[in-house]
């Protein structure tokens, strides 16, 4: 009897326990699918041609964001190329130089807090490297801001993918009397390549999204500007601004710009998932 | 690996294979760049405590007891903001920890197989949407319904004098405390839901499998046998959650209704660390008030590093245990 009763309490506390995984996982989805369908229906309504070919307009005039699509494009390849460069060689000295050495296991732990530090702080410290003492905002500060949020992601991947080389590949190189830096060059980054390229393309998804450090470095610009060493008008903070004005023009290219830099960042993420599947695949 | 680097070091002395001084160079970059992390990260903390002095010398320890914030007479206090940051982010945690604890269970336990990496690659893409695209929609989507469905229902009936009525004084406009803490909580959910599910991934199919076969319940192996064996890297994963938290900007600042000092009640306005230096920097009426917002930022900087700091610790300890 009391066996029976046990079971049935058992049974029943896993029925309300399932129900509630199935209730929340309904609401987490739905929830977020909310945020999609909105995003999807306002920005495809702000998606035209103008909204590539006009720089940013005054209230009341027709215009778009090519000015900020530029300088965000720009923006990021300059933090790719400074991040890509720092990131990959920090990545490599900690696989392969690093060892076990406490300045190894330190600078590790310090990418890793880097890696979720809040990004509004990396744009705080770059204007006050850069900006407050050069008297100015600027493109390039903002990009230094943005491979500042890049570097830590490259560092990480690219000592995973380092460290999954098998250490044949490592004795082999040095058996046939290559330095260690020349296997590292020729062989281990040959070889762990698709690896490394999907840690870019996630970094590259991360800063492209990113609003907070470029609102002090690189600032905006409602002019067309190509010049790095002044302020560039860029996706995330144009966006920011027109969402909080009260014009219904600027609202409206306001969440085309959000559809934009939302689809970037999904579409370079689906890539880096199937460059990585294709490693795995191998 | 560092066997293969001191092994390879004498050989290097007797034969000089090609490419040594390449070499020493190589290798003295990647230790530059190695460097240059923990440079930037000293210099992060560094360029804070400078530019924020003017602010830390003037006030002193009061700066971080004072809600006054007041830009005319120049009398900083950083409590508001503080509160305002510990609040929506603790709030933002415990909405958003149970949701996405139920969301990793259903992936791992019961989700029907062929629907398991749609969903589970859906919530992996989602952590990585734009947290300003959280924040315009919960000023231009969520506010209105929240403030006609929630906050004027809720107001209307709380009895004069009740706790109900003290926590829900504002007004009803859909910003504020409560409203923030709920964007955070959904920016925060994919995240947490899918570091969460990968924990629960590692437990090994055995233990999972005997649990199974001794008659247990999907809630038992879950709560007695999972769970317990991700343990120190779950905590981990809740507290990179709650970094993410404490230190978002875009998402907050549209929706917590900017105002200083410190909040009366969940639906009041208020404003965070982040909110407040990303609308007031670029307008700042001073230097004190720019050394007062970078005094902030390195609040936040202390915040966050003891936070992240110990979620790392634990993932790690986690790592090694599994």
């Amino acid at each position: 009897m009391t066996n029976s009763g046990l079971l049935l309490r058992r049974r029943l506390s896993n029925v309300v326990f399932v129900i509630l995984c199935y209730v929340v996982t309904a609401v987490a989805l739905s929830a977020l699918a909310a945020i999609l369908w909105t995003l999807l229906s306002k920005g495809l309504g702000g998606l035209d041609l103008n909204l590539f070919i006009k720089s940013t307009p005054a209230p009341g005039s027709t215009g778009g964001l090519a000015n900020a699509i530029v300088g965000s494009v720009m923006m990021c390849v300059m933090a790719m190329i400074m991040a890509v460069i720092i990131g990959v060689l920090a990545g490599t000295w900690l696989a392969e130089y690093a060892g076990r050495s406490r300045y190894g296991a330190t600078i590790r732990f310090l990418n890793d807090v880097l890696l979720s530090a809040p990004s509004i702080l990396v744009g705080l410290f770059v204007y006050e490297i850069m900006v407050a003492p050069l008297h100015g905002f600027s493109a390039f500060a903002g990009g230094v801001a943005l491979a500042l949020l890049a570097i830590p992601v490259i560092t990480r991947t690219t000592e995973d993918v380092l460290k999954l080389q098998p250490a044949t590949l490592r004795e082999s190189g040095i058996a046939v009397g290559a330095h260690f830096s020349t296997v590292i060059r020729t062989i281990l980054w040959p070889s762990a390549r698709n690896g490394m390229l999907t840690g870019a393309l996630l970094a590259f998804a991360r800063v492209s999204g990113e609003t907070a450090p470029l609102l002090f470095t690189a600032l905006n610009n409602q002019f067309f500007s190509l010049d790095p060493t002044k302020p560039m008008a860029n996706l995330p903070v144009v966006i920011f601004q027109f969402a909080l004005s009260p014009y219904d023009d600027w609202r409206r290219l306001a969440w085309g710009g959000a559809l934009l830099i939302a689809a970037t960042v999904l579409s370079v993420t689906v890539i880096a998932r199937i460059v990585a599947r294709e490693t795995q695949g191998r | 690996m560092s066997e293969i680097a001191a092994s390879a070091s004498p050989l290097t002395l007797r034969t000089r294979p090609r490419g040594s001084l390449v070499g020493v160079v190589f290798e003295g970059a990647c230790f530059a760049a190695a460097t240059a992390l923990l440079v930037a990260l000293g210099g992060l903390l560094v360029s804070l405590v400078i530019g924020g002095w003017p602010a830390i010398s003037k006030f002193g320890f009061h700066f971080l007891t004072s809600a006054e914030w007041n830009p005319v007479t120049e009398v900083y206090g950083a409590l508001g903001p503080m509160a305002g940051t510990m609040i929506t982010a603790t709030v933002a945690l415990m909405l958003a920890l149970p949701v996405a604890a139920g969301v990793a269970f259903f992936l791992t336990e019961l989700c029907p197989a062929p629907l398991r990496r749609p969903i589970g690659t859906a919530v992996e893409l989602l952590a990585g949407i734009p947290s300003i695209v959280y924040g315009m929609w919960g000023l231009f989507v969520f506010a209105p319904l929240f403030s006609k469905y929630v906050q004027l229902p809720l107001m209307t009936s709380a009895a004069p004098g009740s706790l109900l009525e003290k926590l829900t004084v504002g007004i009803p406009n859909g910003s504020g405390i409560l409203s923030a803490s709920i964007i955070l909580a959904i920016m925060i959910l994919p995240f947490m839901a899918a570091t969460l599910r990968d924990l629960l991934m590692t437990v090994p199919a055995a233990v999972r499998e005997s649990a199974y076969g001794l008659g247990a319940t999907t809630r038992e192996v879950v709560m007695s046998v999972t769970l317990p064996y991700v343990r120190t890297g779950a905590i981990g994963a809740v507290m990179l959650g709650l970094g993410r938290a404490l230190g978002e900007t875009m998402a907050v600042t549209f929706i917590i209704g900017n105002a200083h000092g410190l909040p009366i009640s969940l639906f009041d306005s208020g404003s965070t660390i982040a909110s407040t230096i990303a609308n007031e920097f670029t307008e700042a009426s001073g230097d004190m008030h720019l050394a007062a917002l970078i005094a902030l930022g390195l609040v936040l900087f202390v915040i966050t590093f003891v936070v992240l700091a110990l979620a790392r610790l634990l993932l790690a300890r986690q790592e090694q245990h599994s």
